[in-house]
C-alpha cells in the first residue's frame, strides 16, 4: 500500500460501484418495456385521470390532428397471426415474410391494399412513405375489420384511443361508432397528466 | 500501456521474496472495461425504458340499439337533467330541463364548468348530465368535460348526440347574445 501511494496511483476498490451498476442494469432490464415507435406525432389532451394505461394487450387507435387513423397493437406473435387472419377475411394475400415484417413494424396507417407494399420496404424507409390512414368510412371500414379480427385472435385486447386534442369530435365519433358497432363498448382514452387542482380550497 | 507494465510487475523476479517465489500473487483484474460496459447498458436501459406510462381515462358507452329494436329512450326526469352542449371554438353551453330550456353559456376550467357542476350537484344530488358534443367541437373539450364530471363525482352522465333541437337552441342563444351585446354597447356609449 505504501508503495503505491509513493507512485501516486491510489488503488480504488471498484467492486461496490460495479455491484451497483449491475444491480441497476438488471433492474432496468427487467422493468423496461420498450417504447413503441409512434406512427404519428399527437398532442394529447390533458386530464387529471389517475389510472394508468395497461402495459399489455392494448390496441391503440391513434387519431392524428388531420383526422387520419393509425393502428398499433402489441404482442409480436399475435400480430403475425392477425395479419394472416385479416388477409384471409378480406381476400388480400399476405406472405409469411410480410407477416414477420408486420409483427415488428409497430403502428401503421396503411389501407389493406397498400399494406403489403409498405411491409416489403425496409423498416427505415417506411417512415418516408406518406400514410393515408386506415379507412373508417361506412363504405370501407377497415378499422372495424382490424378490431374484429384482433379481438377474435386475442380476446384480452382492450381498445385505447389516442387522439390529438384538436381533432374535431366528428372524427372521434366515426372511430367510437365503428367500435361500438363491433361490440367494443369500453374504451380507454389516453391523456396527458395534468396536476389536479386543489379542490375545496377554492370558494 | 502503463497498466500493462503495472500488471507485469508481479511477474518480475526479485521484487520481494514472496513474489519471486510465485506465492499468493495478488490478482488484479482490470475492471474498467466491465464498468464501462455496465454503465453503457445502464444508460441504454434508462433511456429506452418508458417509465411514465401515459394516463388513461375509462369510458363506457352503451351499445347501439339493434336495427329492429324499438329505440328505447331512457326517460330522464326533466327536473334532474343537465345538458352540456360542446360547441365549436371551445364554447360550452348548458341548460337545465328538456322542454324550452334557458340556454346559458359557460367556459371550461375551474371558474366555469367545475363551478357549474358543483353548484348543480349541490342543488340536485341525483343530477343526470347529458354531454352533447357538436361535430365541430374539439376532442380536448370532451376530455375536459369527462374529466370534470369524474372529479365532481357526478352520479350519472351520458355521452349522447346533439339533436337538431340543441342546435336550434344554441343558434337562438348566439342571436340573442349578439343583440344583447349590441344593447350593452348602446347603453355604455352615452
Amino acid at each position: 500500500m505504501a508503495r503505491s501511494a509513493q507512485h501516486g496511483s491510489p488503488v480504488l476498490d471498484m467492486n461496490p460501484m460495479v455491484d451497483l451498476a449491475f444491480l441497476l442494469v438488471t433492474f432496468f432490464m427487467l422493468t423496461t418495456t420498450f417504447r413503441m415507435p409512434e406512427p404519428v406525432a399527437v398532442a394529447l389532451p390533458a386530464s387529471t385521470a389517475e389510472t394508468k394505461l395497461p402495459e399489455r394487450d392494448v390496441i391503440q387507435v391513434t387519431v392524428a390532428p388531420d383526422g387520419r387513423v393509425f393502428l398499433d397493437l402489441d404482442g409480436k406473435h399475435v400480430r403475425e397471426r392477425l395479419l394472416m387472419r385479416v388477409g384471409r377475411s378480406t381476400g388480400v394475400a399476405f406472405s409469411a415474410g410480410q407477416a414477420e415484417a408486420f409483427a415488428l413494424a409497430g403502428g401503421h396507417g396503411m389501407p389493406l391494399d397498400q399494406l403489403g407494399a409498405w411491409l416489403a420496404l425496409p423498416p427505415a424507409e417506411r417512415k418516408e412513405v406518406p400514410a393515408p390512414g386506415i379507412p373508417v368510412d361506412s363504405l370501407r371500414n377497415e378499422l372495424g375489420t382490424w378490431i374484429v379480427q384482433a379481438r377474435a385472435e386475442h380476446p384480452a385486447y382492450r381498445v385505447a384511443i389516442r387522439a390529438d386534442a384538436d381533432v374535431p369530435y366528428a372524427r372521434i365519433k366515426a372511430v367510437t361508432g365503428t367500435l361500438l358497432e363491433r361490440g367494443v363498448t369500453r374504451f380507454i382514452l389516453i391523456t396527458e397528466t395534468e396536476p389536479a387542482p386543489a379542490t375545496g380550497t377554492a370558494s | 500501456m502503463k497498466r500493462a507494465v503495472d500488471g507485469n510487475r508481479f511477474a518480475r523476479p526479485g521484487r520481494t521474496p514472496r513474489e519471486a517465489r510465485g506465492e499468493q500473487l495478488p490478482v488484479s483484474i482490470d475492471m474498467n472495461p466491465m464498468v464501462d460496459l455496465a454503465f453503457l447498458l445502464l444508460t441504454f436501459f434508462m433511456l429506452a425504458s418508458s417509465f411514465n406510462q401515459p394516463q388513461a381515462m375509462e369510458l363506457v358507452l352503451p351499445p347501439p340499439p339493434e336495427p329492429d329494436e324499438a329505440v328505447m329512450e331512457q326517460p330522464v326526469k326533466e327536473s334532474k337533467a343537465l345538458t352540456l352542449v360542446l360547441g365549436e371554438a371551445d364554447r360550452l353551453y348548458w341548460y337545465r330541463g328538456i322542454t324550452e330550456p334557458e340556454v346559458q353559456e359557460s367556459t371550461y376550467g375551474p371558474a366555469g364548468l367545475e363551478r357549474l357542476l358543483r353548484e348543480q350537484l349541490a342543488a340536485t344530488p341525483d343530477l343526470v348530465v347529458l354531454v352533447k358534443p357538436l361535430d365541430a367541437s374539439r376532442y380536448a373539450n370532451l376530455v375536459d368535460v369527462l374529466d370534470d364530471l369524474g372529479r365532481a363525482a357526478a352520479p350519472r352522465y351520458a355521452l349522447t348526440e346533439a339533436g337538431p333541437e340543441d342546435r336550434r337552441l344554441i343558434e337562438a342563444l348566439a342571436r340573442s347574445g349578439e343583440n344583447k351585446n349590441g344593447e350593452i354597447n348602446n347603453q355604455a356609449a352615452p
